[in-house]
């Protein structure tokens, strides 16, 4: 592929995710049956990816409140790893690491159902039948993803902080009720909601770029292999891009 | 005289550089069976889905229920494709959804009906397709393919739709429930939906069938007329379709 088609094509995926935001804003407002619908979407996202979201968060708290025990025990300083490690997993560890793990297999979930919809002709079954399947296959998705992933952030961020307090306990000697004290003195409100914000946004990024890869696909079955593989990819930039924007926008508004 | 349910003139559409549809004109009057027939490829199952409106032509005029549809927005043309009834070739069921919740689906979304007259109504749709109410419970993939077609039509029907279009309707059926199939489109013509295209290349439910048959060659309507006139025609490129030597 040369490079001004490669352009064209990225132009026209941004161009393509974009008028779905748009068709999402317009039809926002689903029949009360559709409630179902969300409620199965935020079980299949949610639930379903609970352990490894929580896992994830344990291991990650932990392998903090090491690390920078370990160097901070140079400095005589250990006992401020509970509010390194709480301000590292609240405003950026807990929404990024939740979005990349969970949000990669929630989309590619998506994309894998929404493509294989597609090539079996059943969103044109949709369509014919004079179902709105914005509204049907969309927007109950993203409504869902915008619920779950700050949840998941929010159990993910506290057991993070168990996870690094255990740690600096065992391993450095930290007392227990010197960590949380430390911990909640330098941690603000500011900086919990900053990381929920930011997961509000990767939670609609990620249902927006699985729906849309899902039902953009072409090339049959071989293509919409192509298109599940390509939303882990996606979201995985897209988090970490728009985590730096995100987090310079925050910085602005509330610093 | 009442209007035209389906009018189309000068319908082109084209993929990748390609006219499928050069320029074809027909209008079905309502209460008529409609059959469109031609060759692998020759744009039947194109034609049909312009009229839906699940493509888009790209040029010309189509009029459903009195209204052009060829500009609309997905969001506007949904009112006009709930009183279509569309029959994809290959069934096209939610693979999710038991037979039950396919046929009641449009019920459910359309309807305010209670679950116990939804689920008369979908006794009636599968047993006017032949079907056994003991499928209900089943599973798109625990079904033949002809079991599959039957519903396709039995869903396609449950919301009794004024205009129903048929892809290949008797495709993979075997002669038994072609016939059914057959008969079912001859009762709809007394019904609500008493209006059909029917897109085949069964010559046999063509003739059973349609008040009119239009052969489609190479995107165009070499002849339009009653299944009598067609047997009579000496259109050459009529005559080799139906003499099974159209290339």
């Amino acid at each position: 592929m040369t490079s001004s088609s490669y352009l064209l094509r990225s132009l026209a995926w941004y161009g393509g995710v974009g008028l779905l935001v748009g068709q999402v804003a317009r039809n926002l407002a689903l029949p009360r049956r559709y409630t179902a619908v969300i409620i199965h979407e935020m079980e299949v996202m949610g639930v379903r990816s609970l352990g490894v979201a929580l896992i994830a968060a344990v291991f990650t708290g932990m392998v903090l409140a090491l690390q920078s025990g370990v160097n901070m025990q140079r400095f005589g300083a250990e006992n401020y790893v509970g509010p390194l490690v709480a301000l590292s997993m609240l405003r950026e560890l807990g929404p990024v690491l939740t979005a990349i793990l969970v949000g990669g297999k929630v989309a590619s979930g998506i994309t894998a159902e929404l493509g294989s919809m597609l090539v079996t002709e059943q969103i044109d079954a949709l369509r014919a039948l004079g179902v709105n399947y914005i509204k049907r296959l969309v927007v109950p998705r993203v409504l869902a993803a915008l619920v779950v992933f700050p949840l998941l952030t929010v159990l993910g961020d506290a057991i993070g902080l168990v996870g690094g307090a255990v740690i600096a306990s065992a391993e450095l000697g930290v007392d227990w009720y010197a960590y949380w004290n430390t911990t909640f003195y330098w941690v603000t409100p500011r900086d919990f909601l900053t990381g929920i914000g930011k997961s509000v946004f990767f939670g609609g990024l990620i249902a927006v770029v699985g729906c849309y890869n899902g039902l953009s696909s072409e090339g049959g079955t071989e293509g919409l292999g192509r298109a599940t593989t390509s939303t882990v990819m996606h979201v995985a930039l897209g988090v970490i891009v728009s985590d730096f924007f995100l987090t310079k926008l925050f910085l602005l508004l509330f610093w | 005289m009442p209007e035209s349910p389906i009018e189309a003139a000068d319908v082109w559409k084209g993929f990748n550089g390609r006219d499928v549809l050069r320029g074809i004109s027909f209008t079905v009057a309502k209460g008529e069976t409609f059959v469109i027939m031609g060759g692998s490829g020759s744009g039947k199952t194109v034609c049909l889905r312009v009229l839906a409106g699940l493509l888009r032509p790209d040029r010309g005029r189509i009029r459903v229920f009195g209204t052009s549809i060829e500009r609309l927005s997905e969001e506007e043309l949904l009112p006009i494709r709930r009183r279509l009834g569309y029959v994809f070739q290959g069934a096209a069921l939610f693979d999710s959804l038991t037979v039950h919740e396919n046929v009641a689906y449009p019920l459910r979304e359309h309807t305010d009906l209670a679950e116990g007259q939804i689920a008369r109504r979908v006794e009636h749709c599968l047993s006017l397709v032949g079907l056994d109410p003991d499928v209900k419970t089943k599973l798109p993939g625990e079904l033949s393919g002809g079991m599959r077609k039957r519903v396709g039509i039995a869903r396609a029907l449950a919301a009794e739709p004024e205009v129903m279009l048929f892809d290949e309707p008797t495709a993979g059926l075997d002669p038994t429930n072609s016939k059914i199939v057959a008969e079912l489109i001859g009762q709809l013509a007394t019904g609500t939906c008493d209006t059909s295209i029917v897109v085949t290349h069964d010559v046999e439910l063509a003739n059973a069938v349609a008040d009119r048959i239009a052969v489609l060659v190479d995107g165009r309507f070499a002849a339009i007329g009653t299944p009598d006139e067609l047997r009579k025609s000496t259109d050459p490129a009529v005559v080799a379709f139906f003499s099974g030597e159209a290339r």
